[in-house]
């Protein structure tokens, strides 16, 4: 134990002399999250519109204000013919093609019903789906509109109508900002803890200084600790302010208890940290540790439901991530912070968590030789 | 000398790397308060054999014991026992001079006490205290080294390793470097030294040297001199060196 005081006031210097490191270990943090769940949007906006209109009636120009009027549409042109949209949508300019027929208008009035068409450019797949859906949403209301000023309903339709409301709990206004900042900052947390850790043997490693303490009769458990626990507390220290910018920057404040939450980080990072030292006893250079890091980071990443959902993706995938820390990480965060989850609730989680810390610690000491 | 008072036991110690021996065989013993050169070209395997007997490295077939703890199985209990210091500077050079000789003594379980007062001594005799609390990357490479030397046998082990240590060093610190030296073989401290000046091979009570990999000879200066009819010590190195397979 007294071992360990010395290792952890050695640690701690040299962390803290390296005044760019600590401004950056602190600093980056902080700035990714005020600015990437502002660039990170789920909504989609801005999607470039481009319209045949073959008709020029009143009803067809209704539409089109309607379409623009709902704001996530831009109007980029407004044809005569379809090859010429199609040209748009080949250089990139349109995202989507609306054709109005010829006799649209007398089609509606008359018929009672018209066809339109719509093109959608697939290449960016979320922004086509989702702006293809849009449109047949405002599409949908525009013909509700035109019926009930047209016909006098009828005291019972003649079609069974069933109108769906939805109502969304734990974000009611469907804020994304509310759902995407816990998930990042659980992302930041685990990078500056898992990379730090990672390099900074490996460091050791490479001036030479680890041959320094393998000669001497130190424990090797005594030694991880003494790398673990420093970089345990700045993580934590970078939790604690990413919470900070959640609460002042976008209001959120976790409808759970602190208490479970800081509980989940202090096991969460063991594993992490665990994970980092695990990876550093199986390299020699910075450059080895930093791949290796880099290429388990963004499996963990994207297999770890910020950006996708997990029940979305295929079995295998869904096999992969019950390894991954990083979305349990995620979920507790949501769980707690959106939901107001209970330690009970959570407790899942944390076992899993508290088993993943386990082995990646115990492997890395066992990897970790003093005698080669 | 007594028999008994052997701490370095070494017979047929050998390391393999694949196909590749490093160490072939290498037998002698070194006594207690002994200054013992250990010399060869670059690549004879000096810096194998000095890690295996440190405890760094497993040997792959031999047997060896220091101070009496064998190297296969004892090797922290070994490591309790020596002191060591590589061919690389090995100190932290961002922190201080004063910050390194603490953490070291903590490492090697020195009380706050003793850390304290070998503190002051050690930067007394070293001549350090207007730079006890400079960093150590600002020192020269030979106050570096003998403050390298100091931490090293801080906790006044049985017997200290030093792997080239007057390497890029001047003359003038090269001798000050051997007075701590034999300072602590005064204090009963086994010394066990790798070098390639043979000036400093004069001063060392034995020396061994090492050929591809083998120990080829292993005498007293004055004796090996006499045998290989030689005036200096390089002369000898020279005949023995110039038959060596390895190398740069």
């Amino acid at each position: 134990m007294r071992t360990l005081r010395f290792l952890l006031r050695k640690e701690f210097r040299q962390i803290f002399r390296d005044k760019s490191i600590v401004a950056l270990i602190f600093f980056m943090p902080m700035v990714q999250l005020i600015l990437m769940p502002l660039a990170a949007d789920y909504e989609v906006r801005n999607i470039n519109l481009s319209v045949v209109d073959h008709d020029k009636s009143p009803y067809s120009q209704k539409l089109i204000s309607k379409i623009v009027a709902s704001g996530y549409f831009r109007l980029t042109s407004y044809n005569g013919s379809f090859k010429e949209a199609f040209g748009l949508i080949e250089s990139d300019e349109a995202d989507l093609i609306l054709e109005i027929p010829h006799d649209f208008e007398r089609n509606l009035i008359r018929e009672d019903h018209e066809k339109l068409f719509v093109a959608v450019n697939a290449i960016n797949g979320t922004k086509a789906s989702l702006g293809g859906s849009y449109l047949g949403s405002i599409i949908g209301d525009f013909n509700a509109d035109i019926r009930m000023q047209l016909v006098t309903p009828p005291r019972f339709s003649q079609f069974p109508v069933i109108d769906v409301v939805a109502s969304n709990w734990f974000n009611p206004v469907l804020n994304y900002k509310v759902f995407i900042v816990p998930g990042i900052l659980a992302i930041l947390v685990t990078m500056v803890g898992g990379f730090l850790t990672a390099l900074n043997i490996v460091r050791e490693k490479e001036i030479g200084t680890i041959e320094q303490i393998n000669v001497t009769p130190i424990k090797k458990h005594i030694f991880i600790l003494g790398k673990l626990i420093p970089f345990w507390v700045l993580a934590n220290v970078v939790f604690t302010i990413g919470l900070l910018v959640a609460r002042f920057v976008y209001g959120i404040v976790p409808e759970g208890s602190l208490l479970t939450l800081y509980a989940f980080i202090s096991v969460y990072l063991l594993a992490v940290l665990g994970f980092g030292l695990l990876v550093s006893t199986f390299c020699d250079t910075q450059q080895q540790a930093m791949f290796i890091m880099f290429f388990f980071m963004m499996l963990f990443i994207l297999l770890g439901g910020l950006f996708t959902s997990i029940d979305s993706m295929p079995d295998w995938a869904k096999m992969i991530t019950r390894v991954n820390p990083v979305r349990y990480m995620i979920e507790v965060m949501r769980m707690v912070i959106l939901k107001g989850s209970s330690f009970a609730d959570v407790l899942p989680h944390l076992g899993i968590v508290a088993a993943m810390a386990a082995v990646l610690n115990g492997w890395a000491i066992l990897n970790y030789k003093k005698t080669n | 000398m007594m028999q008994d008072d052997k701490v370095i036991v070494c017979e047929k110690l050998t390391k393999r790397f694949g196909d590749f021996i490093a160490t072939n065989e290498i037998t002698f013993n070194v006594h207690k308060g002994e200054i013992f050169g250990f010399l060869g070209a670059n690549g004879a395997g000096k810096t194998t054999a000095m890690r295996m007997l440190c405890g760094l490295s497993s040997p792959s077939s031999g047997k060896a014991t220091i101070a009496g703890y064998d190297v296969y199985t004892q090797t922290e209990l070994i490591k309790k026992n020596i002191g060591y210091m590589s061919q690389k500077f090995s100190l932290y050079e961002n922190l201080t001079v004063r910050e390194n000789i603490e953490f070291f003594g903590g490492i090697y379980g020195l009380s706050d006490e003793r850390i304290k007062s070998k503190t002051d001594e050690l930067l007394r005799v070293l001549g350090l205290k207007s730079e006890a609390n400079k960093l150590v990357a600002s020192l020269p490479l030979g106050w570096k080294q003998k403050l390298s030397f100091s931490v090293a046998v801080l906790h006044d082990p049985q017997i200290v390793f030093l792997d080239e240590p007057t390497g890029g060093v001047d003359p003038v610190t090269r001798r000050q470097f051997w007075d701590l030296i034999y300072e602590a073989a005064d204090r009963g401290i086994t010394v066990f030294v790798t070098t390639h000046y043979m000036d400093e091979a004069e001063y060392c009570n034995r020396i061994s040297i090492m050929v591809d990999g083998r120990m080829e000879v292993l005498d007293t200066p004055t004796n090996l001199k006499h045998s290989f009819q030689a005036r200096s010590m390089d002369e000898v190195f020279y005949q023995l060196a110039r038959g060596a397979k390895r190398g740069d």
